[in-house]
């Protein structure tokens, strides 16, 4: 231990040497060391919390203040007057400091006494103070400068002496930007024709075609992802699906891959709910607070788990856009980066004001447009048909009038139909449902459901002559979308309707049966017409979907009129046994008498006819002309096609999301972060460490401030986080560590910038010239030359820069989990370049899903295509996420991760040894490798390794795996049924499966060398 | 007594430290000077230097995350296997007798006592006291006492600590076996079997240094109960099954015999050798290394599982063999929960013979809220004989010692009888309760035959040398020889902790 610690403060001394030149050395010092030194072991006693002896040594003024000892603790310029230097070296128990604990080391005495001579200054954080546009620094070698960036990156290792890295070889770069940029690696012919361009953009062009590609939404909105903590379901015990999750993280890669500007893109998701008029895609984007966990399991008190997600967002929301750590000023004042309890409960605030709850939005970003584009097209053939069907009628004008008067004569000779309310007496149900019969008449069934049912009713007294049965089907609130059926969605099926005369009330004698010649509805749903319910067979018969939720009536017509006498009973047999709860809710039977000689025409039509021509209107006409042209021979097909069209205009799909919606709540400061123990009422407000030099703007003072004022106050241009803490994580994905390291810390704990002026000019840039784009921040960062440096580790400054602080190198790292997976899939030929949609369910092995409670839990496996999809695809349940995923540090998705860990695992390498998908891809990749046709195992092996390895492989890489080759052909020409097992799936046409399986077992070794999963 | 480490020296340095990224490119940075003995050790320990060659001109500054590493000072525990009943099992009627509670059966609670309290289930306008139906009997020279329902613990009462006065912050299942496994009821932080192992690696050369063995049905946490958090994922529990393939992907490929993978990795192995001199990236010689221990895990762990080595005696003694009951319940039953329970435990003891640190034992579920006459035998029908056979078996082999052998939950359950109906009778349930709980502990130090702490006269409160959840950590991380102040990882500019912002080591435990 004694060891390690010498060896970190021989670190302590480099990095202080190593800061930059935009501030000045005094502050470097308070900032990088002196600073950190008083958070560890001063501030707890002498700080905001307790200022004993009245020192406070966050603070300048109290610090060299006389204190109540009537010392002075720091004595500007002068270390041996300083009460602090007197009291860290003391030997005298009672007043050595700090009281407990391990006494400060001599480095650390050392380093105060050099800061108290040279002034003692305090001064602000540096996170804190505005963003400033710094000078450019000189550099000796300018050749090797492409853009701003390299001129502060040499400028620094100018000062240390160390020369940048060579650039990368140009199969590396290519393979550089694939990896960073899409996810996805370059094919051989991409590499080859990279590496031959000669034009001196050839590496811009590549740059502008990847920026532009659709994959590159897909990896840049994962990493958006991982810090919106999205997942597919609930979290907690019972972690249900949210089957609509998806929505949003095609919101996001749709967001990513049209460059929407980061302030937009940031305001949407923080507030869109709080624009006028909010459009879907506003609303969408709030439910980046919907990804919290939600707490379903029995027993569970609403309010814990609702603060518990307000804390939540306030948290995420901080940690995204300030890289501040709010977690510990929810129970206590925040010891180091000065954030009180009162004013983490005021950010709250912000976030409390708001409701969960649910919006339509359209299944695809881009669904709108395609409607729009496709109403057009529609309106256009409308339009043309009803030209011709004019035309038409001009010329059929004569046949119409002569028509028409043909039928009014008809109608005059007949009476017309009349209706009677039955006098029912009795009411049966073949599964013993229950019926209230209402004041209408109507019959309400009540209480259980049942699957099938047959209703019998009985009539007394039947209106004469009989000449049909109407059913009337209405609507209740008691049933399913008001009915009138009982299925869930409020349908039904009448399979079979039949009626019998007869004069005993319990039909057991002398029954005459009905014969009915014609069924009409005033609706019926297609494949469910009216004379369905004429029929004996149970899966036909009359039904209304998709018109739930209106009233609607059937219609059946005897053959002939029926003479009934008052001492008889009708009985009327209602069939429903089409299954699945299709069964009428309410109904009312009315008997018919007379005939109408217009009957077989549509009711709009005939009622027109009735209509007095002098006093028919147009559109009574143009239902008749319409009706005669739809009937005749030359016109029938055209109208046809009209009605066609108007079935089938275009529409949005749409589905409901979870979202965000404001609203005003009291928020009180909790006592320790316990909803149970409410205090002092506090107001939204921004921290006030950040709010000196960027107020929060409002309107007026009555105005509550809302998240939409947070939200636009996180993006004002005096604003010192927002723009520095996203062009540092936007940096590390490019570099894998951060300008400030700790990535997710830039309060007073975490690390100093390596590069302070680097870091201000692209928070600048960004936030100004480039407008907030990040695809302009990331074109600038990989056109720098420090970008395109190798990745090898040199000899020569290992030893002075072990991390790379200084960037004299690139950085090599293992790709993120889910690209671990789109690499084999796609070097194989097996991935689907499907982008966005519902999650998908690749196999998973068996037992995984058995660990979700109480196995509540079924992996469906998806089918075709969605076999192969990406990763970022994969359903992602939070209490069982998919191994593959896990295995490579793929985060849990129930906290915001702003920098994934990367491990190196032997569970890792069982992976991709052994699990079935890699072992899948190692399968075609054989099949693709024998689609060229090459000529022979050499230039078949070279050919697979330069799909993984995107470069030419040297004579002893290719010559090592002919060995492998050889072994393998060995031992499957002895083993037939393992060669057989081996090529189970995708087998090589004209191949015999030994040869194919010695194959597959060499590839897979190619498709796990280190650099195949290493970005480098 | 043993001394505690310093201030600030015991804190690992790993991935977000301030100043070194990780160990391994302190090592690599420093091989000329205090690294070079540290490395040359760990290359012994880890059998890496199979790995890398001693053709390569220089050799890289391997790490793997498992090198065991110091101890703050000595401590007795090596191992850890931890039982955790997941669901609450019921402390009235198996560990804490309530004579009091008994004859106040169907009594209401006095009002004071139910003012702010809240309850999962529980109407509690009408919830009546219920008293245990089971006998308690003193065992062994100490006299411990315990349910009826646990007779083979009985018989090894002396080596068992008895803890009454537990309570948890949490109220909900998911939040409080968070608490349990990981000192507070949020995501995103390592358990203990991650803390131990991140802390003190583990000397586990073929297998994995922490492990998992679930039976019954799954329990609320699911796989967030041995995440790693924000530790690498080489900390987290990896889950073994008990049966067929150990563990996820262990099995080469249909078709693929042992003799091809060695020679496929032999050749992967140069490969990669051949990039590591060009590219001098410690990350390459760390896969290579990976790449070979899982080839070892892939002997290792079958031959782990395979209890055809074992006796017939031990395999009685676990009762291995066990048939379910049939006339009692079983929530969620799977058929050979007796067995598969059974196994585990034989399990556990096999991984700590191999050297693996920490082995969780998850067994669910115990909510029993209602049908306890017959939910609750059965439960403790399954585990009471392979834990007590496990304890014996460890002791026998001179590894209970060394061995800390825990028995926990993430709650209680109420004194009050569930009344979900909201009737006034007395039910057949309990409702959730993390005022007071009960535990188990043997081995590693762990003073045997003894009872600590208590509980009201109702078992309500834990009223006598209470015991927080973050105290238990903090003694079973003493007793690994570790401060657990000062075992810490910086995340988020905050310095995390197993114990949170509490925990104090229980002395009284300790032998």
């Amino acid at each position: 231990m004694f060891r390690i610690h010498v060896f970190l403060t021989a670190l302590v001394c480099l990095g202080i040497t190593g800061v930059g030149q935009a501030l000045g050395q005094q502050e470097n010092v308070f900032q990088s060391d002196i600073r950190s030194l008083f958070a560890q072991r001063c501030i707890g006693c002498h700080g905001p919390d307790r200022a004993e002896g009245g020192l406070r040594l966050d603070l300048q003024s109290s610090s060299f203040a006389e204190l109540e000892s009537g010392e002075r603790a720091i004595v500007p310029h002068d270390a041996d007057q300083s009460e602090l230097m007197r009291r860290i070296q003391s030997d005298d128990e009672t007043i050595q400091m700090p009281p407990e604990g391990a006494r400060l080391t001599t480095e650390e005495i050392h380093r105060l006494r050099k800061w108290i001579t040279a002034g003692g200054k305090f001064s602000n954080h540096w996170a804190f103070g505005p963003v400033k546009n710094p000078p450019m620094p000189v550099v000796a070698n300018s050749a090797w400068v492409s853009n701003s960036i390299d001129q502060f990156v040499l400028a620094k290792l100018e000062r240390k002496k160390v020369r940048p890295s060579a650039e990368a070889h140009r199969s590396i770069l290519i393979k550089r930007l694939y990896y960073d940029l899409l996810g996805l690696p370059p094919t051989p012919d991409e590499v080859e024709s990279f590496v031959a361009d000669q034009s001196a953009d050839a590496y811009e062009k590549l740059v502008d075609q990847l920026l532009r590609s659709q994959h590159f939404g897909e990896r840049w909105g994962r990493h958006w992802l991982d810090k919106a903590r999205y997942a597919d379901s609930d979290g907690y015990e019972k972690d249900r699906p949210r089957p609509n999750a998806w929505r949003y993280r095609d919101w996001v890669i749709n967001a990513v891959n049209q460059d929407q500007p980061f302030d937009q893109f940031s305001i949407y998701q923080l507030a869109g709910d709080l624009f006028t008029d909010a459009t879907r895609s506003q609303k969408l984007a709030t439910a980046f607070h919907r990804q919290t966990l939600t707490n379903t399991e029995g027993g569970t008190d609403r309010e814990q788990f609702r603060v518990e997600a307000t804390f939540d967002r306030t948290e995420t929301s901080a940690s995204i856009w300030l890289g501040l750590t709010l977690t510990c000023a929810r129970c206590h004042t925040h010891k180091y980066d000065q954030i009180s309890h009162r004013e983490y409960y005021q950010l709250y605030a912000f976030f409390n004001d708001s409701n969960e709850s649910n919006a339509t939005v359209d299944v695809k970003a881009t669904a709108n447009q395609e409607f729009l584009r496709k109403s057009d097209l529609h309106r256009k053939e409308i339009e043309e048909v009803n030209l011709k069907i004019t035309h038409q009628k001009k010329k059929l004008q004569g046949d119409i009038q002569r028509w028409t008067a043909e039928m009014i004569v008809q109608a005059a000779k007949e009476s017309r139909i009349r209706f009677h309310p039955a006098d029912c007496v009795d009411v049966k149900s073949s599964s013993g449902v229950d019926f209230d019969q209402k004041k209408d008449g109507s019959y309400l069934a009540k209480g259980r459901v049942a699957d099938k049912d047959k209703l019998t009713l009985v009539l007394k007294s039947p209106s004469s002559p009989l000449t049909g049965i109407r059913i009337e089907v209405l609507t209740d609130s008691t049933l399913p979308g008001n009915g009138p059926g009982r299925a869930p969605n409020g349908n039904f099926v009448l399979s079979e309707m039949r009626a019998y005369l007869g004069s005993d009330p319990n039909f057991k004698k002398d029954v005459i049966p009905l014969r009915f010649s014609s069924a009409e509805a005033d609706w019926s749903q297609d494949k469910f017409p009216p004379s369905g319910a004429l029929s004996k067979q149970n899966r036909t018969g009359w039904a209304i979907s998709p018109q739930m939720g209106q009233p609607h009536h059937l219609d059946l017509f005897t053959a002939t009129a029926v003479e009934c006498s008052n001492d008889q009973y009708l009985q009327v047999v209602l069939d429903q046994q089409y299954g699945g709860e299709h069964t009428i809710g309410r109904f009312r039977i009315l008997t018919m008498t007379g005939i109408d000689p217009l009957r077989t025409l549509p009711d709009q039509v005939s009622s027109s006819i009735r209509q007095d021509p002098s006093t028919r209107s147009v559109q009574q006409n143009e239902v008749i002309a319409d009706y005669f042209l739809s009937q005749h021979s030359t016109t029938a097909s055209l109208m046809k096609r009209r009605n066609h069209l108007r079935d089938n205009a275009p529409t949005v799909a749409e589905m409901s999301v979870r979202v965000m919606n404001p609203t005003q709540r009291t928020t009180k400061i909790l006592h320790r972060g316990d909803f149970l123990q409410p205090e002092k009422e506090v107001q939204p407000g921004v921290l006030n460490v950040l709010a000196n030099a960027n107020t929060l703007g409002i309107p007026n003072q009555d105005h509550r401030p809302s998240r939409m004022d947070l939200a636009k106050w996180l993006f004002s241009p005096q604003h010192p986080l927002t723009a520095r803490v996203t062009v540092n994580q936007i940096w590390s994905h490019l570099f894998g560590r951060g300008i400030v390291a700790t990535v997710n810390d830039f309060g007073v704990r975490g690390d100093f910038p390596s590069h302070p002026q680097l870091l201000d000019w692209l928070a600048w840039e960004f936030s100004r010239n480039m407008s907030w784009s990040r695809k302009k921040l990331i074109k600038c960062i990989v056109m720098s030359a420090t970008y395109r440096q190798s990745s090898v580790h040199r000899a020569d400054v290992v030893k002075i820069d072990p991390t790379n602080r200084w960037f004299w190198r690139q950085n090599r790292w293992r790709v993120s989990a889910e690209i671990v997976r789109d690499l084999h899939l796609a070097a194989s030929g097996l991935m689907s370049k499907k982008i966005g949609g519902p999650s998908v369910f690749p196999p998973l092995p068996t037992g995984v899903e058995k660990l979700s409670y109480a196995n509540n839990f079924k992996w469906k496996t998806s089918p075709g295509e969605d076999r192969y999809r990406r990763g970022m695809y994969t359903f992602f349940k939070r209490t069982s996420p998919h191994p593959n995923l896990v295995s490579f540090d793929c985060p849990d998705s129930n906290t915001s991760v702003l920098r994934r860990e990367t491990s190196n695992t032997p569970l890792q390498a069982l992976v991709t040894l052994n699990n079935d998908v890699y072992l899948e891809a190692s399968q075609a990749m054989v099949k693709r490798i024998y689609r060229w046709n090459l000529a022979s195992d050499r230039d078949r092996l070279k050919m697979a390794m330069r799909i993984c390895l995107t470069r030419q492989p040297d004579n002893g890489e290719v010559g090592r795996f002919l060995k492998l080759l050889a072994d393998a052909r060995s031992y499957y020409q002895q083993n037939e049924a393992d060669a057989e097992k081996m090529t189970a799936r995708h087998p090589v046409d004209d191949l015999s499966s030994t040869e194919n399986a010695a194959w597959i077992a060499t590839l897979r070794m190619v498709m796990n060398l280190d650099e195949f999963i290493v970005r480098d | 007594m043993n001394t505690e480490g310093s201030a600030n020296g015991c804190q690992r340095l790993f991935e977000t430290g301030p100043f070194i990224e990780n160990r391994r490119e302190f090592l690599n940075s420093t091989a000329s000077g205090i690294g070079m003995a540290a490395l040359g050790s760990l290359l012994t320990e880890d059998g890496l230097y199979s790995a890398v060659r001693e053709n390569d001109d220089k050799l890289p500054g391997l790490d793997s995350p498992m090198t065991p590493q110091p101890s703050h000072f000595d401590g007795p525990a090596k191992s850890c296997i931890f039982i955790f009943m997941a669901g609450a099992p019921s402390h009235i009627d198996l560990f804490d007798p309530k004579p009091v509670l008994r004859k106040r059966h169907g009594q209401p609670l006095p009002e004071s006592m139910l003012k702010d309290v809240r309850f999962a289930f529980i109407k509690k306008g009408n919830a009546l006291l219920q008293g245990s139906p089971y006998r308690f009997a003193r065992h062994g020279e100490s006299g411990l006492e315990l349910s009826e329902l646990l007779p083979y613990l009985g018989g090894q009462a002396d080596d068992l600590l008895l803890v009454r006065s537990l309570h948890t912050d949490q109220f909900n299942h998911h939040p409080g076996q968070l608490m349990m496994q990981c000192g507070r009821g949020s995501f995103g932080l390592p358990s203990m079997g991650s803390w131990l192992t991140y802390g003190l690696g583990s000397v586990s050369r073929d297998l994995p240094g922490y492990v998992v063995l679930t039976s019954g049905r799954g329990s609320s946490g699911g796989a967030t109960l041995w995440q790693s958090g924000f530790l690498p994922s080489s900390y987290s529990g990896v889950l073994f099954r008990n049966r067929g393939e150990a563990v996820l992907n262990l099995r080469n490929p249909p078709g693929l015999p042992a003799e091809l993978q060695r020679k496929g990795l032999d050749a992967l192995g140069d490969a990669n050798r051949q990039r590591y001199r060009e590219i001098r990236d410690p990350e390459i010689a760390a896969r290579i290394a990976s790449f070979e221990l899982a080839y070892r895990m892939q002997s290792a762990a079958p031959e782990l599982i395979d209890l055809a080595g074992e006796s017939k005696s031990t395999r009685e003694s676990y009762g291995l063999d066990r048939k379910e009951p049939k006339n009692l319940g079983g929530r969620g039953k799977q058929g050979d929960t007796y067995q598969s329970f059974a196994r585990n435990c034989l399990l556990a003891r096999r991984m700590v013979e191999r050297g693996v640190r920490f082995v969780n034992i998850v067994y669910a579920s115990w909510d029993h809220h209602s049908n306890i006459p017959t939910e609750l035998p059965y439960n403790a029908g399954c585990v009471d004989q392979p834990i007590a056979a496990l304890i014996a078996d460890l002791k026998q082999r001179g590894l209970l010692d060394s061995t800390m052998v825990v028995w926990g939950s993430e709650f209680g359950r109420t004194p009050l009888g569930e009344n979900r109906n909201g009737k006034k009778e007395v039910g057949t349930g309990r409702d959730h309760h993390p005022f007071s709980f009960s535990m188990l502990m043997a081995g590693g130090g762990i003073k045997g035959g003894s009872t600590y702490g208590a509980t009201d006269d109702i078992g309500w409160h834990s009223t006598e040398n209470r015991v927080h959840v973050n105290d238990l950590h903090a003694t079973m991380l003493h007793q690994f020889g570790l401060n657990h102040l000062h075992l810490t990882h910086r995340f988020q500019g905050r310095d995390f902790r197993l114990t949170d912002v509490g925990g104090k080591v229980i002395q009284d435990w300790i032998t």
